[in-house]
């Protein structure tokens, strides 16, 4: 395997890793729809089909319960199959074989039976999908006991994460953030979209490599309060506090089930003051579950209330996409609410 | 086990016939012949006519002229009616293609080449039957005469839309049309429509209820669901699959047509099927009349699968040269709807080519006309747009505490922002 980089989007990068992951290990297989000939309508799959064969990478009926549920025996038999839902809007048809089975397969059967399935599927706004094409329901799967949750951020993570994904021994939900698959997005949405070549983290190796699940990455170091976030939103909370000067530590998420509370933890004891960011509606979301942990893991070390800048609680809409979007003008009036008190 | 003498397993995975740059022949395409296919009385028992499923009904033959039992025998005003609501549609989606091109809104859906399998259905029913469309039934609307401004505002999600800019364009709703909110996620009104048919018996209505789907859609469970339904409560209600050969990039076979048709996913249910024609307007305007008849007897529902082609993209995202044929398209054995109504009404002498070039050019104005004016409430990145807290509306009757609260923050935060 060879350490040399190549300028990848989050496409290619996600491509790349399921390449390396299905040349290593030919239990891999890859299902969902118009994943194969055509390689999926993002092109996260783009070539495999050609490259490993229709018995590996094809193409499914529309059904996302059948999906996953065949994605749960394959494995029962010994594959590990790495099933793609179109869309996470998509993914509820899918719910009962996602929360009752394969989540729980480990449990139940004390071990005798496991799900190992890394589900991949694209997540989030920014593309006016309209309601249909744009929830982030991140919030409905960390809430299962049994299921990983992974979201990443870059080009670099993403196929480093995938391939941890993928090796893991139990289910995945890999949500990969679409705004982003070809350029950071930080919610400017007004000005040109800038290509991840220019970034540094499109630099991705081509072989081998892993970025292990449960460990969160610290963007930026800083000192006066601690921005939590993931996918698309830790290049909204990068853009956001370049702008306004301040100096705050900027921790990707990464992996929100099992969580990197350490990393979280210190941050906070360090900076006393926290903002957590998500896409997400607000009641109930992860963010929530984040508040808590920082309440009860920091108490003493904060100088003021935790301030969750998130989706609004309404489904997402259409035309007013950026009303809805929590992007740098929320985010930019969340950090001065914090940075009062 | 070990010690047998077999070959190894082996995973079959379909594969369509054609793909790109692939020479398109439809020779071995068996043309079922118009006019073949008895027409079963409306009370047939499901497991008498088991037949239906796996032929097609076909009225129209190669020179435009109606044949058999199926015959609908319309009035000319509802031939010319029909044709004209086709070609409107047509000249409707390319309006708006290209308005999405030219980037006044996010996205598009044709039904090119499927005008037949709403416009006609449409016409068998009563208006005030219930219809529970997929994404691809703009037709319905239009043979309901619905305005086309108001659809347009919908799709510019402008000023004027009705639902308020909310739904990604194409995704009407129009309950004085009797035509149902539409989903994006796929068949979820199957079972929507089978509940309104059984409401509708249960209160003993008149009215019943139709249903389409895709035939990429019928694997979803929804489907199943409702069908398992209608075929327990006899539910007054048609269900329609648009087989248009295609699922996005993937093929009929992938829903399951290389072992049966759509129709005859009738029949493991109990229910009537029928196999149509798709593109040949009378065999489904009879068809959908014979399903009406039926369920408005009290004789239960019927699945109609529609044989078409989708001539175009699945939308406008879509590029369809990455994985079909090209020629697939021009080469299809069952020809365009719209030509062969027009042939039929031309060869009854009720209609010729001069009245059918001032149509084409009537509807391709109005559809101008009605752009104007569309426009006039802004196209979607104009500005011109629903108010902001518009947004926190409906999400239930009554808004509550929180949802209030979110609004003000959100006026709050702006102004602080100055914008
Ligand atoms: C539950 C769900 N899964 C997946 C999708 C994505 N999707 C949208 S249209 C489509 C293909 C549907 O094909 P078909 O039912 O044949 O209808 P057609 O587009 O041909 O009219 C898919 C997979 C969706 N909208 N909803
Ligand atoms: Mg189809």
């Amino acid at each position: 395997m060879s350490d040399e980089t190549r300028t990848m989007n989050m496409i290619q990068a996600i491509n790349s890793a399921i390449d390396i992951c299905m040349g290593r290990d030919d239990e891999i297989v890859v299902l969902g729809e118009d994943v194969g000939f055509f390689g999926g309508v993002f092109k996260a799959t783009e070539g495999l089909q050609a490259k490993y064969g229709k018995t590996r990478v094809f193409d499914t009926p529309i059904t996302e319960c059948g999906i996953i549920g065949v994605a749960v025996g394959m494995a029962t038999y010994g594959l590990r199959p790495v099933p793609e839902i179109q869309f996470a809007d998509y993914i509820y048809p899918a719910l009962d074989q996602l929360v009752s089975e394969a989540a729980r397969l480990r449990y139940r059967s004390a071990g005798e039976y496991t799900a190992p399935i890394t589900v991949r599927t694209p997540f989030g706004g920014g593309i006016f999908g309209g309601q249909t094409h744009s929830q982030s329901p991140e919030g409905i799967f960390t809430h299962v006991a049994g299921l990983k949750t992974v979201i990443p951020s870059n080009p670099y993570d993403a196929k480093g994460l995938l391939i941890a994904a993928i090796e893991d021994n139990d289910p995945v939900i890999f949500f990969e953030p679409k705004r982003i698959y070809n350029g950071p997005f930080d919610g400017h949405y007004d000005r040109p979209v800038q290509p991840w070549a220019k970034f540094a983290e499109s630099a991705v190796p081509e072989g081998y490599y892993r970025v292990e699940l449960g460990k969160a990455r610290i963007v930026r170091p800083g000192d006066d309060v601690t921005i939590l976030a993931y996918g698309t939103m830790v290049h909204v909370a990068q853009s956001v506090v370049a702008d306004a000067g301040i100096d705050a530590e900027i921790i990707d998420l990464r992996t929100l089930v099992p969580l990197d509370l350490e990393t979280i933890v210190a941050s906070v004891k360090k900076t006393g003051r926290c903002v957590v960011v998500h896409e997400a509606t607000k009641t109930s979301g992860f963010g929530a579950e984040l508040s808590a942990l920082v309440q009860e893991h920091c108490f003493h070390h904060l100088e003021a209330p935790v301030q969750r800048v998130t989706g609004w609680d309404t489904p997402y809409p259409h035309s007013l996409e950026w009303a809805y979007f929590p992007g740098p003008v929320r985010l930019g009036e969340a950090l001065k609410r914090v940075m009062q008190d | 086990m070990t010690g047998r003498n077999l070959p190894p397993l082996s995973l079959h995975v379909p594969e369509p016939r054609f793909r790109p740059g692939d020479a398109v022949d439809f020779a071995d395409f068996d043309m079922p012949v118009a006019g073949a296919v008895a027409r079963p009385e409306i009370g047939t028992a499901p497991a008498e006519m088991r037949d239906h499923s796996y032929a097609m009904v076909r009225v129209l033959d190669d020179q435009g002229n109606a044949q058999g039992p199926w015959d609908p025998r319309l009035a000319p005003e509802t031939l010319l009616k029909m044709l004209r609501h086709m070609a409107l549609v047509r000249a409707y989606d390319e309006r708006l293609y290209r308005a999405q091109r030219q980037g006044k809104t996010s996205f598009y859906m044709k039904c090119t080449g499927e005008e037949a399998t709403s416009i006609a259905a449409t016409h068998a029913l009563d208006y005030d039957d219930m219809c529970f469309p997929s994404y691809r039934q703009q037709g319905i609307l239009i043979a309901r005469e619905w305005p086309l401004v108001d659809m347009m505002n919908q799709v510019f999600s402008n000023k004027g839309d009705r639902l308020k800019g909310r739904q990604m364009p194409i995704m009407y709703s129009a309950r004085q049309a009797n035509f149902f909110s539409i989903s994006g996620n796929l068949a979820t009104q199957y079972p929507q429509a089978v509940g309104w048919a059984m409401a509708s018996a249960a209160r003993g209505d008149t009215r019943i209820s139709a249903v389409w789907c895709g035939e990429g859609s019928t694997a979803e469970g929804d489907f199943h669901s409702a069908l398992t339904f209608a075929a327990v409560y006899r539910a007054p209600v048609i269900l329609n699959v648009i087989n248009n050969q295609w699922a996005i990039s993937s093929f009929s076979g992938f829903a399951g047509a290389e072992a049966t048709t759509f129709a005859a996913r009738a029949v493991g249910y109990g229910i009537a099927g029928l196999r149509v024609d798709g593109n040949d307007a009378l065999a489904v305007y009879a068809a959908t009349q014979w399903a009406a008849d039926r369920a408005r007897g009290n004789h239960g529902p019927t699945l109609i699968e529609h044989f078409t082609y989708r001539a175009e993209g699945h939308s406008t995202s879509d590029d369809p040269t990455k994985y079909r044929s090209a020629e697939e398209s021009t080469n299809w054995p069952l020809g365009d709807p719209i030509a062969r109504l027009k042939q039929h009404v031309i060869a009854l002498g009720i209609w010729d080519e001069e009245r059918h070039a001032a149509m084409d050019r009537e509807v391709a104005e109005l559809c101008k006309a009605a752009q104007r004016e569309s426009e006039a409430l802004g196209t979607l990145h104009d500005g011109l747009k629903q108010p902001f807290d518009s947004m926190f509306e409906d999400v239930f009757e009554e808004m509550p505490w929180h949802l209030k609260e979110q609004s003000q923050q959100m006026r709050d935060e702006r102004k602080a922002a100055g914008i």
